[in-house]
């Protein structure tokens, strides 16, 4: 649509503007500015509703303190931790699309998303095993989903060390004890009621990273599409802002990951460390 | 004005992710230390250092209009409301049962 502008001489002349800009705005800029705006409202709703997750689990972890640490130190730390390095690197290639579209290289910015993706599907995939892992120890809570929930011994027939938690509460105390003579090996009745009480915790761990990995899928779902875009040559120096959107939505859902790291796998590993 | 839509170049990126990378595994290192009651203080640090690298080069607030880093800020600041308040009843409170 033609939009018409005044010359210095004071003629009124003709110009076509960017086919992406929409009449209720003046300018891409304006165009811009409001969407980016919009997205981050869109944000901030998200970081409340991972924010009262995350207040909820440190609300718990206060009241269920010894099942939080013996939930989080079974736990793979080295999943959780090439995660977060995946995450971060997928982070770092977003970016480098949104800096390659507002260059206007094509070619560059189909990478760099694919490479996103790419790293995105290798944090699913990791996720993926971890989940695994949970079902064959019975740690996924509940009785509907997998075995059922069972952390003290009766996971499998004949192999009563899988996915024991209260045995491992009893063997890191034994440990502990040869250092440190205070330390009090819990009997077998409170071992046990510990590891029952560590199905809270799994309840939160499957809630957050659900809603984490939900989040990813989605993401997935975003960077096809800007790939079809950007495969069609529709983001140059002029008009960049979906992708930056895109890019907006993928650096949130990692800090959300930044988060949950810490929480989940690393603050319960020493019991004390209240 | 001009300057607010400038974007960090090749060379800033890279050294927040090393930089970011090198946090992790940092955060990564110290947990198996026992710090006692410092072990989630570090960790939780460490991970808001990180996340104010990435909301700051990465989602471009550092370079972004006034109104984005107000909503931005106003985000955390709720945020913040609902994590610091909720917990501080709970830390606070004495659940006291019977008469």
């Amino acid at each position: 649509m033609p939009i018409s502008q005044t010359t210095s001489e004071g003629q009124s002349t003709t110009t076509e503007h960017h086919p992406a800009l929409v009449h209720q705005f003046d300018d891409m800029e304006q165009q811009k500015e409001a969407s980016t705006f919009g997205m981050w409202v869109f944000l901030l709703t998200e970081i409340m509703m991972f924010g009262g997750l995350f207040a909820a689990y440190l609300i718990y972890r206060l009241k269920y303190y010894d099942a939080f640490v013996a939930g989080s130190t079974s736990i793979n730390v080295s999943w959780g931790f090439a995660n977060t390095l995946v995450l971060i690197g997928s982070s770092f290639t977003m970016a480098m699309g949104v800096w390659s579209a507002q260059k206007g290289s094509r070619k560059l910015q189909m990478w760099f998303i694919a490479a996103t993706m790419f790293l995105g599907a290798v944090f699913l995939g990791i996720k993926a095993i971890e989940y695994y892992d949970k079902y064959d120890e019975c740690h996924i809570p509940g009785h509907v989903i997998g075995k059922g929930f069972n952390a003290w011994g009766g996971c499998e027939a004949g192999n009563p060390k899988l996915g024991n938690i209260a045995e491992e509460i009893q063997e890191r105390a034994r440990r502990a004890k040869e250092t440190d003579p205070s330390v009090e090996v819990p009997p077998d009745a409170a071992a046990i009621q510990i590891a029952q009480q560590t199905e809270i915790f799994f309840s939160f761990y499957f809630a957050m990273t659900g809603l984490h990995a939900l989040h990813m899928v989605i993401g997935l779902g975003l960077m096809t599409w800007l790939l079809m875009r950007a495969s069609r040559g529709e983001f140059g120096p002029e008009y960049f802002t979906p992708v930056e959107l895109g890019g907006l939505y993928w650096h949130f859902v990692d800090i959300v990951w930044i988060f949950l790291f810490p929480l989940l796998y690393l603050i319960s590993r020493h019991s004390g460390a209240h | 004005m001009a300057k607010q839509h400038s974007h960090p170049t090749v060379g800033l990126y890279v050294l927040i992710v090393l930089t970011l990378m090198v946090l992790t595994c940092a955060t990564w290192a110290i947990a198996f230390i026992n710090l006692g009651i410092f072990n989630p203080v570090v960790a939780l640090t460490i991970a808001v250092i990180k996340a104010v690298l990435v909301i700051l080069f990465f989602m471009h607030v550092r370079y972004s209009s006034q109104l984005t880093k107000v909503t931005v800020a106003a985000g955390f600041f709720w945020l913040m409301i609902l994590i610091t308040l909720s917990l501080s009843d709970y830390l606070s409170r004495t659940l006291q049962i019977g008469p």
